[in-house]
């Protein structure tokens, strides 16, 4: 049972990481997208229109190895999570054939046009093709996140005498108090990986000398953008999203902070340290005191409950992983504040273009984003266990019965090697059309 | 409220038949007859911008199933384990072939894609036939052991094959005689539907060759469909008997002959979307007749210890359901919407469309 819950978790996790590393992207770039095609509308300019062009090819790209990872993630609530797919299907199947339903149909109709339809529609209808796909994919994103919320925090059902979950509450699934903070928090920082790609890569054609004027307006578009949803990441979102975790998962809040026992005259923040879970202690701390009380209850000296409060079998199965997953998703997510307010502000004195190593950091930096995105889904799913439904379906009772672990691992082998391939050939395309670059305007 | 979800799904489940069966159909024929760059474009620009839209009925219909019918869904996807993530991997390889072939231009990059968007097509082909094989033939729910079941009623584990390849073995498989017979049953027929979409599609030289290839196989499908029925008896005892207390369900296979008696005269036929449509319908008359076979069960079981799967004993609750059908109708007018769109936008022949050049 142990090794059959195990090779079923690290497929799910397998598969979703790396499905992920798609979407992140083309949530926020098909917003950048229609942005580039709405200011050639606006300005007649055609760089803008061949920007447009630019990035579609690359999200292109993107959403194909979206489909692909993603139709294998429906399938696993099946395959791999039959008993929670019997017990909780009648609520979760819900959203998830909503956005089958909503969103699939609506991508995956217009991409085709989207892609190759510009001569045949105009570009006023180019730009509204571009607009539907938007749309789809953030309402596909609303969807998961409807989801994923109701695991977290359940709404609207009832529980049979069988242990199945029946909805009694269509409406509550949308209304969730977890899912807009989240669902905002997921989208904004979908935004920054776009923001941080597209600056990446003018920053790259600037200190290359090469598609200079596109590097620049990829550039400032990208710390514009880049600014704004870097700052709406932690505030609002990321901050209402804690307060919720305190408030109804005060357990996971102890163990993302690293408070192994409880606070009573006011906590501190830890900034680094490694857990020690058998000792129950910090390794190497540094932490600033009361902080943490004042973010969390707006006071200095409210006591903060420790993991030592709670039982240990709702403690999260993986303290140190969900400790360090948090961590990391919070000090990333500070540096790109920190990185985004400095280029704005040589963006307006003019001297952005310059300023050598801040182009040097965006190219970087492309690469960080995509923890941070990948960590803080690790935070939310790492900190709803040891449940499937919070406090009401473990994730032990959750997985097929049927399937062996034997079985298991070689599909689980399977996924890495494919996805190893896919990732290869996904590189060397990607690599390849930034290569290329835009196509110069002709004078 | 059951009955209205089962419709939708099987409603959805014919509609991928249809749509994603062309593209099948034409990764077949890409494989066996496509010998000219143009040729092979042509095929290519007849499914290109459709495809995926196409699998995105896949993607409903499990969604619909997960929804509507979750013990099922939970049953059969862990059941069907192995041929279900063989199926992903195969779905994943046609995807790739067909979107990263154009990306670069060399004659090994290209001659590996196609390979890839071929071959999966071909055993994807293969793999729903049998799929729908394993679905009417059933399976030991509860893996019943001597008389007493060894797991929860509803759920079962099939390996890929048993040693006998026996359909009516005690110890079943995925792959058996009578599965793999319906696997090439669905290659044949969809291989003529994939034939009739490039014919409606584009101008390539291969359409007089794919006429004569159709009138060709439409035989060999006739003899196939006569062989199944008259071997239906050993998986099923009464295959008939539905037919035989609702005569109204014979509306099923009538469509199925007219489609399939109707291709006969594909050399004569004066518009080239004809084809295409007699296809369509022995697809959907094949696959509707085949589940109205064993109404209202949906995975028959073959031990006796345990009941089969039916409509009713799989189902969300009532409330679940009927909060459904309000979204589903909103969705599904825009769906309709979108597929006009999409037909009109890209309607006709499709040879200088110019798909995967980028």
């Amino acid at each position: 049972m142990e090794e059959m819950l195990f090779y079923d978790r690290m497929q799910f996790a397998f598969t979703i990481t790396f499905h992920y590393l798609f979407p992140q992207l083309t949530m926020g770039l098909s917003l950048i997208i229609v942005y580039f095609k709405w200011k050639f509308l606006k300005t007649n300019d055609p760089h803008y229109n061949k920007a447009t062009h630019f990035w579609m090819r690359i999200f292109a790209l993107n959403f194909a190895m979206g489909v692909v990872t993603g139709i294998p993630m429906e399938f696993q609530f099946g395959t791999n999570w039959a008993k929670f797919s019997e017990l909780t299907g009648g609520i979760i199947g819900q959203t998830l054939a909503m956005e089958g339903m909503f969103s699939f149909f609506l991508e995956s109709s217009f991409l085709g046009m989207f892609i190759f339809g510009e001569k045949i529609l105009g570009h006023r209808w180019h730009f509204v093709t571009g607009l539907l796909i938007c749309l789809g994919s953030w309402a596909s994103g609303f969807l998961i996140i409807a989801t994923h919320s109701w695991m977290q925090h359940p709404v609207g059902y009832e529980v049979l005498e069988n242990g199945k979950f029946v909805l009694t509450n269509f409406s509550a699934l949308f209304t969730n108090v977890w899912l807009w903070p989240s669902y905002l928090h997921n989208q904004a920082a979908s935004m920054v990986t776009s923001s941080f790609v597209v600056a990446g890569i003018g920053a790259f054609y600037i200190l290359l000398n090469k598609n200079v004027s596109y590097g620049k307006l990829f550039l400032k578009t990208g710390v514009v953008f880049g600014l704004i949803s870097s700052i709406i990441v932690a505030v609002p979102t990321g901050d209402l999203l804690a307060k919720n975790v305190v408030k109804h998962q005060p357990v996971t809040f102890a163990a993302m902070e690293g408070i192994f026992h409880t606070e009573e005259k006011g906590a501190e923040i830890v900034l680094i340290g490694q857990p020690d879970v058998k000792d129950k202690k910090l390794d190497n701390k540094i932490a600033v005191p009361n902080v943490l009380s004042f973010l969390t209850y707006g006071n200095w000296d409210t006591e903060v409950k420790g993991l030592d409060h709670f039982p240990e079998d709702v403690h999260p199965t993986n303290i140190s992983g969900l400790y360090y997953a948090y961590h990391i998703m919070v000090g990333l997510g500070t540096l790109f504040i920190g990185v985004m307010v400095l280029a704005v502000f040589q963006l307006t004195r003019n001297k952005l273009f310059q300023t050598k190593w801040l182009l040097w950091s965006f190219v970087f930096l492309m690469p960080f984003p995509y923890i941070a995105n990948i960590t803080g889904w690790y935070t939310a799913e790492l900190g709803r266990q040891p449940w499937l439904v919070y406090d009401l379906l473990r994730t032990v009772d959750g997985a097929s019965p049927t399937v062996s672990s034997g079985n298991t691992l070689f599909t689980l082998m399977g996924f890495v090697g494919l996805y190893a391939l896919l990732g290869m050939l996904f590189a060397i395309l990607v690599g390849k059309i930034i290569y290329h670059g835009p196509e110069p305007v002709k004078k | 409220m059951e009955f209205f979800w089962y419709v939708v799904l099987i409603g959805i489940l014919a509609t991928y038949l249809v749509l994603d069966g062309y593209d099948f159909g034409a990764g077949i024929i890409h494989l066996f007859f496509a010998k000219t760059e143009k040729d092979k474009k042509a095929i290519t620009n007849a499914i290109g911008p459709f495809w995926d839209a196409n699998e995105v009925w896949l993607i409903a219909g499990g969604g619909v199933l997960f929804y509507a019918f979750p013990t099922l869904y939970a049953s059969s996807f862990s059941g069907f384990y192995l041929p279900l993530m063989m199926i992903l991997w195969l779905l994943i390889f046609r995807a790739v072939g067909l979107e990263l072939r154009g990306q670069i231009h060399n004659s090994m990059w290209e001659a590996v894609w196609d390979k890839a968007f071929g071959i999966a097509s071909l055993l994807l082909a293969l793999f729903f036939g049998m799929a729908l094989g394993n679905v009417v033939r059933g399976v030991n729910l509860g893996m019943v052991v001597n008389g007493v079941s060894t797991q929860e009623p509803h759920f079962f584990f099939l390996p890929l094959w048993n040693p006998t390849l026996s359909p009516v073995a005690s110890e079943l498989g995925i792959i058996d005689w009578f599965t793999l017979f319906l696997g090439v049953v669905s290659v044949v027929a969809l291989m003529i539907h994939g034939a009739n979409w490039i014919i409606y599609k584009t101008n390539s030289s291969l359409n007089g060759q794919l006429k004569q290839m159709i009138y060709k196989m439409n035989f060999v499908l006739l003899v196939l469909v006569i062989v199944s029925l008259s071997v239906w008896h050993i998986i099923e005892k009464e295959p008939f008997h539905n037919f035989i207390d609702n005569p109204i369900l014979f509306i099923f296979p009538l469509i199925t002959f007219v489609g399939l008696f109707g291709l006969f005269r594909v050399r004569t036929f004066k518009k080239d979307g004809t084809g295409f449509l007699f296809s369509s319908l022995f697809l959907v008359g094949g696959f509707t007749s085949t589940t109205a076979s064993i109404f209202p069960e949906v995975l028959p079981s073959t031990n006796t210890v345990n009941p089969s799967l039916t409509i009713y004993n799989v189902a969300n609750g009532e409330y679940a359901l009927s909060v459904g059908v309000y979204w589903f109708a909103i969705a599904l007018a825009l769906v309709i919407g979108y597929f006009i769109i999409q037909y009109k936008v890209f309607n006709g022949k499709m040879d200088d469309v110019g798909y995967g050049e980028h």
